[in-house]
This record gives structure tokens, sequence and C-alpha cells, in this order.
């Protein structure tokens, strides 16, 4: 039972991260993600400073503010201040990483949250972290709540603006053209990756869901080039990264998140090396 | 604070301290290069995926003997190198993408290894850890000396190469025709680059060492234009940082290094962006709206004086809501508009709300009609523009036409007596 917990919540995280990673993939905004998600960690040490849990509304949507905040403060870096906007990123979330780890080493007293929890998460732990009602009522493991409501949210989102985001991401100016303003959908995927980055955090941490965002996706689109079939690929790829790496990580007794994180990157690799020969292949038979 | 500074005599501590400072400056060094280059998340990759080097190393030998781990740091991060240029060679896969993986998945093997080696209980794992956020404070001399030697080889290497390293960065191709060995020159820049980041591993932990080698050359770089001064400044920021992070960690020992050297670094860099002069935010800024402030108070003189040039008397009284209401501004501004130039000495104030421009006032708003009626006869007569559609391109330049410029126009144009509109380019009666 415990290990259906840890895969349902390992895939449902995977799948969050997979969905949004793929088009900030397509977008070229990959190193975005991983700004994002090092980022909110200031924002949630100082929302769980203020409210004493890691489970409620006020730190989503802080995070939520921060991850948009991130984002500007990298575009006014690279418009106002006219860095490279690779040293933008870089500069913006290792300053507020770096912040957020201070604040969790000098207020470790009052934060329940390590270092080991911010690098690789603490997925093993969902199941005792049981949500008791206070008639008494068990609702099974927190975690699966949080990580379900984020789901959730990003099927909605996805599911109702695919148009919007799928123009936007291919061609914004054809999308500006006939209406839909690709700043808005810009800022309303960013505020979606960081509410997933805090929703996933207590699983994978702050570290490794970076991974759960490029990985997948990129492989996904090694296979295909069509936007849904490249979400479905997406969703099988983490199914078997959340089996295979729950797995791996229980025969060795290793961090779940960290195996993860190894499964994908492996399948990465595996699909990268098989396209390069089906793609030699093809220009050789084209040349033929 | 006589107790902070008692411990700053502690033989030991200066000794780390300096070592510090210099690993730091060397890393200051070579990131100017790197900055220049935009590899900045390239450093981040390298440094992230050094970890399973370390576990690595570290599970082979069994000892936690620092330049084992540097060796096997190092060469994990030459390979993360490698595989980011091999996957950006694929046509679907952007530099960004790559990046993000190799970092991503060296970095998850890196804790898969550490968590393996954590619970299989070996002998002296512990502080395996610190590699990850860093502790300056659990240095030894003997590790000191190691990071010595490696500063000291890359400052020498940099100082040799200098201007290679420069002519590449700046202009490739100028170095290829140039006859310099280039993807040479970048293998050693990559190796320098990957060893700075290796042997600040320690002080600054995996996570956040990418920090040290970009933002002291992103901050610098406000500074100067000058790669001579940029290498300076850049490496005195580095050291600076790298030096406060070793006093933090010694004084408040269950704090990791890395994030207190980089939040010191930061904020340095955050200071240069908002103030340094002319590049700073807050500077331009300020040139900007100077510069408002100043086409503001040309385009009222030249307001006022086209209508008292109407009028046929260039010093007549004008009634200043009439004026207003020619303008683009609300009444109220255009108001406050009109004190400062009053002040300044451009016009005067009359009874009944009238307002006169004085000699001055008249020489200034002479100028601008004069500069944008001599462009708009300078784009008729060579750009052969069409005169009805000279008149916004001249609403731009007048404010930015120098007097020689102005010389030059008129030289060009024969000092003519008219624009396309046949309106009259005013003179000084001197002519």
């Amino acid at each position: 039972m415990d290990a259906l917990i840890i895969i349902t919540v390992g895939f449902l995280v995977a799948f969050n991260c997979g969905i949004l990673g793929s088009f900030l993939v397509l977008r070229k905004m990959a190193m975005i993600g991983d700004a994002i998600s090092h980022a909110v960690l200031p924002g949630i040490v100082i929302a769980f400073m203020l409210s004493g849990s890691r489970e409620n509304i006020f730190m989503m949507i802080g995070a939520g503010v921060i991850g948009v905040f991130v984002t500007i403060m990298i575009e006014v870096l690279t418009r106002k201040g006219k860095i490279p906007v690779d040293a933008a990123i870089g500069y913006s979330f290792t300053f507020l990483f770096a912040i957020g780890i201070i604040l969790l080493t000098a207020f470790a007293d009052d934060v329940d949250i390590d270092e080991q929890c911010v690098l690789y998460g603490e997925i093993i732990y969902i199941p005792f972290n049981v949500w008791v009602t206070q008639g008494g009522l068990h609702l099974g493991p927190t975690a699966l709540w949080i990580v379900g409501l984020n789901t959730f949210i990003v099927l909605i989102v996805i599911l109702s603006f695919y148009k919007e985001l799928l123009i936007t991401s291919f061609n914004p100016d054809f999308a500006d053209s006939i209406g839909i303003k690709p700043i808005v959908w810009h800022y309303v995927l960013m505020g979606l990756v960081s509410y997933t980055a805090v929703s996933s955090f207590e699983s994978v941490g702050a570290v490794l869901v970076v991974g759960l965002i490029i990985i997948p996706p990129a492989t996904a689109y090694l296979i295909t080039e069509r936007l849904n079939k490249m979400l479905i690929y997406t969703t099988i790829i983490a199914l078997i990264t959340s089996i295979l790496g729950y797995y791996l990580a229980f025969l060795l007794n290793v961090s779940v998140a960290g195996a993860m994180i190894t499964i994908s990157g492996t399948i990465f690799l595996l699909v990268f090396y098989l396209s390069n020969r089906y793609n030699k292949k093809v220009i050789m038979s084209k040349s033929e | 604070m006589i107790e902070f500074l008692s411990f700053l005599k502690d033989p030991n501590l200066q000794y780390v301290l300096w070592g510090c400072i210099l690993l730091s400056f060397s890393a200051g060094l070579i990131g100017c290069f790197a900055y220049l280059q935009k590899k900045a998340l390239i450093g981040d990759a390298i440094s992230h995926s050094v970890l399973p080097g370390v576990a690595i190393a570290f599970m082979l030998i069994e000892v936690k003997s620092l330049p084992v781990l540097l060796t096997g740091a190092f060469v994990s991060g030459i390979i993360s190198q490698y595989l980011v240029v091999k996957l950006s060679e694929h046509p679907k896969i952007s530099k960004d993408t790559a990046i993000g993986f190799v970092l991503t998945f060296f970095f998850g093997i890196g804790i898969v290894l550490l968590t393996f080696i954590q619970q299989s209980g070996h002998a002296g794992q512990s502080g395996l850890e610190d590699f990850i956020f860093g502790k300056a404070a659990t240095l030894v001399q003997k590790d000191i000396n190691l990071f010595i030697a490696l500063s000291v080889i890359i400052i020498i290497v940099v100082l040799l190469m200098k201007k290679e390293f420069t002519i590449v960065s700046f202009d490739e191709d100028f170095a290829h025709t140039s006859g310099m060995n280039v993807s040479m020159i970048n293998k050693v820049m990559t190796g320098l680059y990957v060893m700075a980041i290796v042997s600040g591993i320690q002080a600054v932990g995996v996570v956040l060492m990418s920090a040290l080698v970009i933002t002291p050359a992103a901050a610098g770089r406000f500074w100067t234009n000058n790669i001579n001064k940029l290498l300076i400044i850049s490496s005195l920021i580095a050291g600076l940082g790298g030096g406060i992070g070793v006093l933090i960690s010694y004084s408040a020992p269950q704090m990791p290094t890395g994030p207190w050297v980089v939040v010191v670094l930061s904020v340095i860099a955050l200071i240069s962006f908002l103030i340094a002069p002319q590049t700073g935010i807050i500077s331009k800024w300020f040139n900007q709206r100077k510069n408002k402030q100043k086409i503001h108070n040309e385009n009222i003189l030249k307001l006022l004086y086209k209508i008292c040039e109407k009028r046929g008397n260039v010093q007549c009284s004008i009634d200043k809501n009439e004026a207003a209401d020619r303008y683009s501004l609300s009444k109220k501004e255009f108001f406050n508009k009109l004190n400062r130039l009053n002040k300044k000495g451009y016009l005067e104030y009359q009874i009944n709300n009238q307002i006169q421009l004085t000699k001055k006032g008249v020489d200034e708003g002479q100028r601008i009609v004069r500069l944008h009626r001599l462009w708009e006869a300078y784009l008729a007569t060579y750009l052969n523009i069409a005169p009805d559609h000279v008149h916004d391109d001249a609403e731009a330049i007048e404010h930015v036409l120098t007097p020689e410029l102005e010389a030059k126009l008129d030289r060009l144009l024969d000092y003519p007596e008219a624009d396309p509109h046949k309106a009259k380019i005013p003179r000084k009666k001197k002519i």
C-alpha cells in the first residue's frame, strides 16, 4: 500500500512537471523552470515561518508570486541592465536560493524543513503524514491531496486553454495578431510552474523537480513533433519513471527522487542514441 | 565584538581565510571569460555535475582524501561539459535543454550515490554532504595548500593567456583568421573553468558554486568596459565574498558557507546594477528623466516662439492657458514646466496670466525651430522625402543636433531661406 501511494504521488508530480515542462522545452525556456523551482525556496520557508505548516493556501500563493517575481527580475536584468540572459538567470536564482537556505538554517528550530528535503524531498515519508480532519476522519496522505489538486488545476488550465498555449508557444507573433496575448500566457505558465514546484517540494525537493520538468518532455520531443503526442509520451515516461524509480530506490535503499531522475535521464540518453541512429539511417536512405 | 575580533587571530582561521580569498579570487578571474562567452549556466551544469564524481571517487577509495575527491569531481565536470556540447548538436535539443538535462541528471545520480554511501555505513563518510552547500570551517591546512596550488595555476594561466582568451571571448571568427587555435584555447578555458568550480566545492558547495564564478563578473561589468579592469574588479569582488563567507562559517558553525558567499556577492552585484554610473538602472533612469525634461523645455520654448512668430513679434505676450491648450501635457504639468523655465530665466510672468519669452528664451526657441526646419529642408532636398513626411523625423532630431552638425547642414544646404513648408528658417541677425 505504501509503495502504491509513493508511486502514485511520484507519478502525479512527474506528470504535472512534465506537462508544464513540455511547454517550457518548446519555448526553449528549460532553465527558467530551473530558476523558478530554486527561487520558490525562500517563499516556502517564509510562508512556513508565518503559518507553521507546509500545507496551506498561503504557501502556494506566496510561492506563485515569488516564481513570477523571479521571471520579472530576469527580464528587468536583461532589458534594463543589459545582462546576458543566462547570467541573469544564474544570478537571480542562486541569490534567492541562497537566501532560502540561510533562512532555513537560521530558523531551523521553527521550520520543519531540512536541507535534505530541499535537495531531494521526502517522498518516502509521505504515507505516514496522514490528513486527519477535526472529526477524526482519515482522508489518506496529505501529500496525495496536495499533488492531486495540483494535477487537477494543471489539467483544467491545459485542457481549457490548449489552443492559446499551443499558439503562443510556437508562433507568438501570429498569436498576437489574432488577439491572444503571448505575455499573458507566459505569466500564466510561469505561475503554474511555480505553483507546481511548490506542491512538488515535499516529494522531490526544490532541486530535483527541475529534472522532472525538463527530462521527460525533452525525451518526448525527441520522439515526436506534435504537441498532443508529446504530452502523451511525457505522461508515459512519467509513469515508467515513477515505477522504476521507486523500485530502483527500494532495491538500493537510496533517495526515490534521485532514482527517478536517474531512470528518466537514462531513458533520455537511450532515446537520444536511438534517434541519432534512426536519423542517420534516414539520411543515408535519402542520399541513396 | 572583541570576542569576534579575537577569533580572527587564530592562525588556522587566517590560513583558511586567505586560502578561500585566493580561490574565490581565481574563480572571479576565470569567471570574466565565462561571462563574456555567455557560459553562465554551463557553470551551473558543471558545478551540479561534480557531485557523482565526488561520490564515486569516495566509493572507490573509501577515505575522504581531498585530492582524490577533487580528481573525481574534475573528471565528471569535464564529462558533463562534453555531454552538453554533444547533446546540443542535436537539432531538436536546444542548449538550454541540454544544460538542464545534464545538470539534473548528474545531480540525480549524485544524490542516489550519496544516499547509497550514507546508508552503507562507510567509516568517514560524514562530511560528504558538506560538499553540497559548502563548509569552509571544515577545511584544514593540507586542503588549503591544495586549493592555493590550484588557484595559483588558474591565475598564472589566465595571466599568461589573457590576450588569447580575450580575443576568443569577444570575436571567435577574428581569432580564427588571425591563426589562433580557437578550439584549443576554448578547451583550456573550459578546463580552467571546471578547475575553478571544483576547487570551490568544499568552501561554497556544488549547488551554488556557479554563482562565485559568474556573479562577480556580472557585477564588475557594470563598472567598466575594459577587460583588464573587469578582471581586477571581478576577482576582488569574488575575494571579498569568499572572505566574508569564511568568517561567517567560523562565527556560526551550523551555517553552510555557500549561501552566505552567494548572498554577499549578489548584494554587491545588486548594488552595482542599481547605482553604477551610466550603466546602472538608477543612473539610467535619472538620465532618461533629465532627457525628458530637456525635451519638454525645448518643445515648450519652440511652441511659444512659434506663437509669437505668427504674430510678427518674437517677444509678444502670450496667455498661458492658451499655450497650455496647444501642448500635449495637462495644464497643471504644463504650468509646472513654465515655472521651471521661469526659474532658468527663459521666460517672465506678466499680469493677467500672460507670459513673455526673455531674450535667452527667444534664442533657445529660435534655435530649436531653426534646427527643425533645417532638418526638414535637408530631408526634402537630399533624401527626396515628400514635404508632408518630414515633420515627425525633425520633431525627434531637433533635440539632438549639435552646433557642429547645424553648421554642416547649413553649409550643405547653402544657408537656405525656408523649409519645405515655406516657413522661414530663423537666424540670428549676424549672418
